[in-house]
């Protein structure tokens, strides 16, 4: 890698920003084509990938930054969902002068209930260790959920979910003058198509610049003070409290930021749905968050994005393109396609005990884990056996120094 | 019905809940106590279990199968006959289903796990859930998408009543099954050569492994032993409920591994008492509170006995490694 003279940082090379140009320009203009060419459900899986993004990074604080194994993650995203949900159908009755903004009201309340939620849970929890932490968290989501099902207070509607019949969830602006005023028609592959931005577009580059803001904090973060901190109790707990890191300061950190980062992703899923419901805060939801950062790497930013592609995207992918009908034109008849549709989990499961088999640190494991100190590892054996030696050698020759 | 009898009522429907948390738990606890894993895969293995015997029920009761096997035909008329033939079916389906269960976790050990012994501590977890899926989908895909009912060869009948609660025979069995499984099991592990092993293993890996212990051999047994277990109880929760279906496992599974962690995860009569304090505590919580808020309960007493008991009811507290 070249290093630049004057600022002491990694020059870019041209290949590594046309290849991220190119991304950027895909990650654009994809969904647009799409949208465009009808295949309606691209963009509502980009978008879905895209919160994965989100919920990968968030969780990635609290599993990679800080080492603490977290079950229950998407009861946060549960949280800022119904938390956000619950005050916009309020604002709406009892403000509706508000109009668009009440979306900014919605967002803090949902970001400040789920980090907050993180803190009460976490002062009495984060004193267990490892896989007991585990299991406490796991409870905890099912709690939630549970809670949510039996609609608690009144609030959140049971098993029908929100928002009740006759109310909607608040959108922020632009979305409804930007469906009924904008609209492309074009004239491509012989084929007239109308360009429209809906729904799932506009959530779409919202999800986009929230996981872009997402990226940035949480670099941010990984190379501050805490972070270092957080890498700190991760390899040594001990160690670390010994040279002054707050052991129980630092872990609540972890945990309510990446629970707050859950409650925006959960926020922005209620609205992007248009529809939350306890379905979508199951168990199995929390295991792929994590299964999403594991197969990427751990504590590495593009692993959570390379996981989320593969996470949520292949089988959502598989399943859109069966249901559309969309795979007849590779010469896939209707019925072989709804089974691959079917097998897509069955297939999933066996590329998980593969991957881990194959590659059990994830497909881009983050520098500074690997660079972690392990006592089993070979270095460190051999710089023992060395010293080892290097004593056994003073102590035989006593005063040769070569 | 008075209170005395509701509470005798829940009583009795929580010791035989108890006693299924508490074989599927020893499979948690066994696997953990030895790799230190959560082995997610367990509740999928206690669901085939269930599988795994209505088939062998059914190839031994059903008339399809005698019109198309007619050589299966006076068998049939044997294990339909007489009490003694139900008796012989049930013990040959919980044999196989237990054998065949048992054989699933060592085959799941041996690919999935074992490659992961030295890997970072998710990688096996990630790994149980993609069995987990694998299980559940295959069930789902070759068998049945939806409830398939399962036979109770036993019936409705009464065996006994007491404070005027009737106690049927089916909730007797399951009782005692599962308290003689444990106390074989408990025997085993402290009295035999391969128990002893496996305690060895437990604590350390590597030491027990320089004294000539067949490390694997005692991993082997613990991933037989577990499901083997879970597969009896996955056949109890078919007869206990009338039907079986393709994620019957999940609940169940994070309830009985709740269990084994309120008990101290790693201690085998901890994961007994933990199985049976659980389902007491929501056959009650369900009779007195809410049937929704049962799985409340058994979480919020898991969080409960962890926040000040963080070893478990009998765990041992772990001295902090530096």
């Amino acid at each position: 890698m070249d290093i630049d003279a004057q600022t002491g940082k990694a020059k870019a090379s041209p290949l590594k920003i046309s290849l991220y140009t190119l991304l950027a320009l895909a990650v654009i203009i994809t969904p647009l084509v799409f949208e465009g060419y009808g295949w309606l459900f691209v963009p509502h899986i980009m978008a879905l990938i895209g919160l994965y993004v989100m919920l990968a990074l968030g969780l990635n604080i609290v599993v990679g930054f800080a080492g603490l194994l977290d079950l229950g993650y998407i009861a946060f995203y549960a949280i800022g969902a119904y938390s956000g949900v619950v005050v916009g159908a309020w604002a709406l009755t009892h403000a509706p002068k508000l109009g668009p903004w009440i979306y900014f009201l919605m967002i803090p309340v949902a970001a400040a209930t789920a980090a907050l939620t993180g803190i009460v849970l976490g002062i009495p929890v984060l004193r267990l260790r490892g896989d007991y932490l585990a299991i406490v968290t796991l409870g905890f989501g099912e709690i939630v959920r549970i809670i949510i099902t039996n609609d608690a207070f009144g609030l959140t509607n049971g098993a029908a979910g929100l928002p009740r019949a006759g109310q909607f969830i608040p959108s922020p602006f632009g979305l409804d003058w930007l469906q009924s005023h904008v609209w492309f028609p074009i004239s491509a592959l012989g084929r007239n198509f109308t360009l429209q931005i809906d729904n799932n577009v506009y959530w779409y580059y919202i999800i986009v610049l929230l996981c872009l803001l997402t990226i940035f904090v949480v670099r941010r973060l990984d190379q501050s003070r805490l972070g270092r901190s957080w890498a700190a109790l991760r390899e040594d707990e001990v160690a670390a409290a010994s040279v002054g890191v707050s052991v129980m300061q630092t872990k609540l950190w972890a945990f309510s930021l990446g629970a707050l980062w859950g409650g925006i992703a959960g926020l922005t899923f209620a609205n992007f749905q248009q529809f939350v419901s306890p379905e979508s805060f199951t168990f199995m939801e929390s295991v792929f968050v994590v299964c999403t950062i594991v197969i990427g790497g751990m504590g590495s930013i593009s692993g959570a994005i390379v996981g989320a592609v593969i996470i949520q995207g292949i089988p959502q992918m598989i399943q859109g393109l069966a249901a559309a009908g969309k795979l007849q034109g590779v010469g896939i008849d209707p019925a072989t396609a709804t089974v691959i549709a079917n097998y897509r989990f069955l297939v999933f499961g066996l590329f998980m005990v593969i991957m881990m088999a194959w590659r059990p640190q994830g497909l881009l494991p983050s520098k500074r884990r690997a660079a972690e100190l392990k006592p089993e590892s070979p270095e460190i054996a051999d710089v023992e056996s060395e010293q080892l030696y290097d004593a056994q050698h003073d102590a035989a020759h006593p005063g040769v120094d070569e | 019905m008075q209170l005395a009898t509701i509470i005798l009522a829940q009583l009795i429907n929580g010791i035989t809940l108890g006693g299924m948390y508490a074989l599927i738990a020893l499979g948690y606890t066994l696997v953990y106590g030895i790799l230190l894993m959560i082995n997610f895969a367990h509740s999928e293995l206690f669901m085939s279990g269930a599988f795994v015997g209505l088939g062998v029920m059914t190839l031994l009761t059903s008339s399809t199968v005698a019109s198309r096997v007619p050589a299966l035909a006076p068998a049939q008329h044997f294990f339909a006959g007489s009490t003694f033939g139900i008796v012989c079916m049930l013990l040959i389906a919980f044999f196989v289903s237990m054998v065949v269960v048992g054989f699933e976790g060592v085959i799941t050990e041996r690919f999935a796990y074992r490659p992961l012994r030295h890997a970072p501590r998710l990688a096996p977890l990630i790994s149980s859930v993609g069995v987990s899926l694998f299980l559940q989908n295959a069930v789902l895909l070759w068998i049945s998408a939806g409830q398939v009912p399962f036979p109770n060869p036993l019936g409705q009948s009464t065996l006994f009543s007491i404070g005027g609660v009737d106690v049927s025979l089916l909730k007797v069995v399951i009782v005692v099954t599962a308290v003689v499984l444990l106390i074989a099991l408990d025997t085993f592990i402290s009295r035999s050569r391969l128990g002893k092993s496996m305690r060895a293993t437990s604590q350390d890996r590597e030491a027990a492994g320089l004294m000539g212990i067949d490390v694997n051999m005692s991993i082997t047994a613990a991933f037989f032993i577990g499901p083997a277990l879970g597969a009896v109880a996955g056949m109890f929760s078919g007869m206990y409920y009338g039907s079986v279906v393709y994620n019957m496992g999940f609940l169940p599974g994070i309830k009985a591994f709740t269990a084994a962690v309120l008990g101290g995860i790693g201690n085998l009569r901890g994961a007994m008492l933990g199985g049976f304090v659980l389902g007491i505590a929501e056959a009650l919580a369900s009779g007195f509170i809410s049937t929704g808020y049962k799985d409340v309960i058994a979480f919020a007493i898991l969080i409960l006995v962890l926040i000040f008991r963080p070893g478990g009811l009998l765990g041992e507290s772990v001295v902090e490694k530096v």
